[in-house]
């Protein structure tokens, strides 16, 4: 009898160990599975439903991103940039802008730091909107996804306005901004950020006392801190396990320094914390954006800069920002050309998902569901 | 009687009539102009209410408010490719669905939709009136879980295989409560007959679910639990879950055979729905005769059709709101306190019949 994973696993096969033995199955979870958020492939080993050991496969998605950012010129790369983090694209393009202008000396006018603060913070709460979305259709709940992307359409709807994209938004270049702020737009971003608030406590009345949901999260993938330091693993993970750190406050960049916010962080580490780490920073993303609309400056969006950018021979430099999803760094390397060198992505699911099997083993496959979802993983940025 | 059920009396001889002809016809009749049409629109409905709940609109496109969506849905998975994997077991492949829709409908031929008849040459409401009627639909429903296990096993797939074992665990633990639920209007009808357990409310005057209050209430909500358990619905819909297992144990299935599968979940909703309306929430009579006795103009079957899907509304009402449980909870939860409360039930309900 021929098995359909027996090719993947190599020759000994399986037939007897789905219908003979009682003890471990060895499972494919993906590359094509609905709650996989992409082409992750995890290998496990289970026992009935408990996982003994866990192996993910990537690279189902790699298009060599970061050898294509070396036969572009610095301006032509911020393209790809979008399509990384597809979910998240101007804080991908805003670590890469700010690497590059880092390396080439470039001072970005006000005006311009404010803009990128607000369509960064509209990032994140879609971002963090979308993975809402997955995770609770993950663990069974299928409303709180159709309520997600109302609002997330309201974000789309004002990156449309801005830059005629709603998710590949190529909205930064090297020194500020493409364009400023059509008119009328700050007056439709503060109708959604004042209206934003009350839509998060509906889908938290929907979820965060729910007692399925509770126990669904509570407990569950519990990521204790000195693993997450050790897993160099950032971002709103590494605050639900109790550490306070973000680099917005840490190492402010565009106008966080300026701004009020606090850091929300868990305590347990588990999914639970997690979930509301990430929706009180949707609320906190709001307020920094409500701030930066009242603070937005006058003034120029784009920096005086020279036609053709050239690094440094020898140059090097690494920026990493808060995105949603964990630091996301850029480290690029100049040899005087006006393409880079060599550009290196820290990117933040890449380095979280390392962690996703030390939290699966033992648990059951129904967790590991809940477990890929809290890592909020985007695929093409782990494989690039 | 029409003509032509005339000869066929004359022809067959009286017993075999009554016995089995009259009743193959009207179960016949009661699938294909009730019970399938009410499902393909339960469909619809379902799609309607998650969207209205969902801040959608749900199926629009084909006919007036979508009405002939279902129409629709049945053709695309009538002429859908049925395929059959090359390494499933073929002739359980093949059984597994129908295990599935038949015991489900079969249950339809004793749940009594109205009174019986009331003069000589006037129809029931129902198709038969089994004295172990309780006892039919238990058996029956149980065997619908063979069919989820060798659907889920005869695909040869990791996942069908898990879904499968889920639907095994879980439907076996929740059949528990449900017949210990059972138990409480059986005490207090004293009879199996499920037209008998209606007359007896009417008899008694109340409906079983306030009978003794909290006694009946809980016995209710125990079959409610475990029945939507047992129709593998939100929350428990874990032999199925989509996110974990692909879709379980029908990844396999495809075109009429999956619709089999969907048609059976249907049913089984609509078979648990009029159980717990029979036994506890008083079948087809009226709410409050002595209060409001207008309302007993209405005919019997309307108000049972109402009950049904109110039922059923909370059904979808469910799906639109709760997670999915995990598999060692949804053990959990069963084992550890419904078949207690179950048993505790059991014994106060038992215990007031006899004291009061």
């Amino acid at each position: 009898m021929s098995q359909p994973f027996a090719q993947a696993f190599g020759d000994e096969g399986l037939s007897d160990t789905l219908l003979n033995r009682s003890e471990e199955m060895e499972l494919n979870f993906g590359p094509q599975h609905p709650s996989t958020h992409g082409v992750l492939r995890l290998k496990l080993k289970v026992d009935g439903e408990r996982i003994l050991d866990c192996y993910p496969i990537i690279g189902y998605l790699h298009r060599g991103t970061e050898k294509l950012f070396e036969l572009h010129p610095f301006f032509q790369n911020v393209p790809h940039t979008d399509r990384m983090d597809y979910v998240a694209a101007a804080t991908n393009n805003l670590a890469y802008v700010g690497a590059v202008e880092k390396l080439v000396g470039l001072v970005v006018p006000p005006r311009a730091r404010y803009i990128r603060t607000i369509l960064c913070e509209l990032q994140r709460i879609s971002s963090h909107l979308l993975w809402l979305a997955t995770h609770a259709i993950d663990i069974g709940a299928m409303t709180p996804f159709f309520y997600c992307f109302r609002e997330r359409e309201l974000i789309l709807d004002l990156f449309e306005e801005y830059c005629g994209a709603r998710l590949t938004l190529n909205c930064m270049r090297p020194g500020g901004l493409p364009h400023d702020l059509p008119v009328g737009w700050t007056e439709k971003c503060r109708e959604f950020v004042a209206d934003f608030p009350s839509k998060v406590d509906e889908y938290e009345g929907l979820l965060t006392e729910n007692r399925i949901w509770k126990k669904r999260t509570v407990g569950v993938g519990v990521l204790d801190a000195e693993t997450a330091i050790d897993y160099a693993v950032s971002g709103p993970l590494l605050r639900g396990s109790g550490i306070k750190w973000d680099l917005r406050k840490e190492m402010p960049y565009e106008a966080y320094g300026e701004v009020e916010f606090d850091v929300p962080v868990g305590k347990n580490g588990d999914t639970y914390d997690r979930y509301l780490v990430r929706m009180e920073e949707m609320r906190q993303a709001n307020r920094i954006i409500i701030q930066c609309l009242d603070k937005l400056p006058e003034g120029p969006v784009m920096a005086k800069r020279p036609r053709v950018l050239k690094a440094g021979k020898d140059a090097e430099v690494y920026h990493g920002i808060e995105g949603p999803k964990g630091e996301i760094g850029f480290y690029i390397v100049g040899d005087g050309t006006p393409n880079p060198y060599r550009c290196h992505v820290r990117a933040p699911s890449f380095i979280n998902l390392q962690v996703v099997p030390e939290l699966a083993k033992g648990q059951l496959i129904a967790d590991l569901v809940a477990i890929i979802g809290t890592t909020d993983i985007v695929l093409g940025e782990v494989d690039r | 009687m029409p003509g032509f059920l005339e000869s066929i009396r004359g022809a067959v001889g009286d017993t075999l009539f009554y016995g089995a002809v009259s009743p193959a016809i009207k179960i016949l009749i009661l699938l294909f102009l009730g019970v399938l049409p009410v499902i393909t629109y339960l469909v619809l409905v379902e799609r309607k209410v998650l969207g209205f709940m969902q801040a959608r609109v749900g199926p629009n496109r084909v006919g007036p408010w979508g009405l002939l969506q279902p129409i629709a849905d049945v053709m695309k998975l009538l002429v859908k490719e049925d395929t059959l994997p090359k390494q499933a077991v073929k002739w359980a492949f093949i059984l597994a669905p129908c295990l599935v829709v038949g015991p489900a409908f079969i249950i339809f031929s004793v749940i009594p939709l109205g009174p019986p008849a009331g003069g000589e040459g006037r129809l029931s409401w129902f198709v038969t009136d089994v004295n172990t009627g309780m006892l039919f639909v238990v058996a029956m429903a149980t065997i619908g879980v063979y069919g989820l296990i060798i659907g889920g096993w005869a695909s040869n797939n990791k996942f069908s295989l898990m879904g499968g074992l889920r639907s095994a665990a879980q439907m076996i633990s929740y059949e528990v409560p449900q017949g210990l639920s059972l138990v409480l209007p059986l005490m207090f009808a004293g009879t199996m007959s499920l037209v008998g357990i209606v007359e007896a409310q009417q008899a008694q005057g109340v409906w079983f679910a306030f009978k003794y209050p909290p006694i009946g209430l809980l016995a209710f909500f125990i079959y409610m639990v475990a029945g939507v358990a047992e129709s593998n619905r939100n929350p428990f819909d874990l032999p199925e879950a989509e996110s974990e297992l692909v879709a379980g144990f029908h990844t396999e299935y495809s075109g009429m055979r999956f619709a089999l599968f969907f048609l059976g979940e249907y049913a089984n909703m609509i078979v648990i729905s009029a159980v717990a309306t029979t036994l506890f929430l008083g079948g087809w009579l009226p709410p409050f005769p002595t209060l409001l006795p207008f309302l007993n103009a209405v005919p019997g079957v309307i108000w049972f059709v109402i009950k049904v899907f109110a039922f059923l509304f909370v059904y979808i009402w469910f799906r639109g709101t709760f997670p999915r449980y995990r598999f060692d909870q949804l053990m959990d939860l069963g084992w550890k306190w419904m078949i207690p409360l179950a048993l505790a039930i059991i014994f106060a309900g038992g215990l007031v019949k006899l004291l009061v």
